[in-house]
């Protein structure tokens, strides 16, 4: 067994399991989005960083795919790591703003803006779930990445269908970037933060009526009334 | 096929021998075609997108038809400080052809490179692995025409 600290908790894990595995059995979450159980740890989207080390060698380290060692410190929620993270996901999101997974996470994350540029044409992330699956469960190897720096890309030899894809599909069913986000009134901006930014209706019953408007007249003298309480007590 | 078979020989069959056994190929025919890499993912038993992967991650295959000599600038900085753009230019407008293109009598493929290590030398032009240096616009046709197809 390895005796480690997890955010200042001691825990004990069995030896070749990585830091993710030892984070989850002990019930502390950690973001991801490349990881899947049956498939094989890659550490491409780097959403799971944690820090380790101390002091100034305290570093940042994918915990997919960090084996876990006697005596690691790790912190999953210190704020080098909430802010490396936060910019992963912007960056996920100005790589592929159509996605639902990546908008969810950037809403769970609280992401208000993106400071990159969007590319809206672009729907992969290249995270590499689909050719893991294909090799892995499918037993397949039909697809893979080509090319290589910006070019990179995931598609089949030379672009044709593949002899050896028997379009079972696991890689449309594994893929988080298939998903469209909601088609609402906001599908064309680069951040959705739909569920962050909801207005609630207004649920006010008058005369047997319901208001339903986002601020009607009765909120807005409520709101009135709420701010003066505010001001009296200030006084 | 036959060529493909004897350097499949020559390294074994050995799967960890792929890009040797590419640079061969290349070497012979100046281009893998499609057909090949087939062949060769059936001799060696990887995967065929393994070897496409391969074929397309290194600049130095080409998966393109070449032509006799591969006329290479150099675009690293010392030869861009050096006006290397200006000799790209006149290489394209005298071979009519752009970057990774091929001349339709499959004489010349244009193609550029980061560097070279040899920025003393620059700006650099690289005909069939001979290095052109102090290049200019004017020395560009003098040079062509050395490779150029005999006169009758």
């Amino acid at each position: 067994m390895i005796e480690m600290t997890i955010d200042g908790i001691p825990v004990q894990v069995e030896e070749g399991s990585t830091v993710l595995d030892a984070a989850r059995f002990y019930g502390i979450e950690i973001p991801t989005l490349c990881d899947h159980d049956g498939l094989s740890s890659y550490g491409a989207c780097r959403l799971c960083v944690v820090e380790i080390g101390k002091g100034e060698n305290a570093k940042l380290v994918s915990s997919c795919t960090y084996p876990a060692e006697t005596g690691l410190n790790i912190r999953t929620n210190s704020q080098r790591v909430v802010s490396a993270r936060k910019m992963l996901v912007e960056l996920l999101v100005a790589m592929c703003p159509s996605s639902k997974t990546v908008q969810d996470l950037a809403s769970a994350m609280e992401v208000k803006q993106v400071r990159f540029k969007v590319d809206k044409t672009n729907d992969c992330i290249l995270c590499g779930l689909c050719v893991r699956m294909c090799e892995e469960q499918m037993m397949a190897k039909a697809i893979g990445f080509v090319n290589r720096g910006k070019n990179r890309k995931i598609t089949t030899p030379f672009d044709k269908k593949s002899d050896v894809c028997r379009t079972c599909g696991g890689c449309l069913y594994i893929c988080p970037a298939c998903e469209l986000r909601c088609q609402g009134p906001a599908a064309d901006t680069d951040l959705c933060n739909a569920c962050v930014n909801v207005q609630p209706v207004c649920l006010k019953e008058e005369d047997n009526k319901m208001c339903f408007l986002e601020t009607c007249g009765w909120c807005y003298e409520e709101l009135g009334r709420k701010n003066n309480k505010k001001e009296i007590i200030k006084k | 096929m036959a060529n493909i078979d004897n350097i499949l020989k020559k390294h074994g069959y050995k799967k960890s021998e792929l890009i040797p056994i590419l640079q061969d190929i290349q070497a012979e025919d100046r281009w893998l075609p499609c057909e090949t890499l087939k062949y060769v993912s059936e001799k060696l038993d990887i995967p065929l997108i393994d070897v496409y992967s391969l074929a397309t991650f290194y600049k130095s295959f080409s998966l393109k038809p070449r032509g006799k000599h591969v006329v290479t600038a150099c675009c690293g900085t010392a030869c861009h400080v050096r006006g290397g753009p200006k000799v790209l230019q006149e290489l394209q407008n005298q071979l009519h052809i752009d970057v990774d293109e091929t001349t339709p009598d499959k004489h010349f493929t244009l193609e550029t490179v980061r560097c070279l290590g040899a920025c003393a030398l620059g700006p650099l032009v690289v005909v069939d692995g001979k290095y052109h240096g102090q290049m200019n616009t004017k020395k560009v046709a003098s040079t062509l025409k050395k490779y150029s197809k005999k006169k009758k």
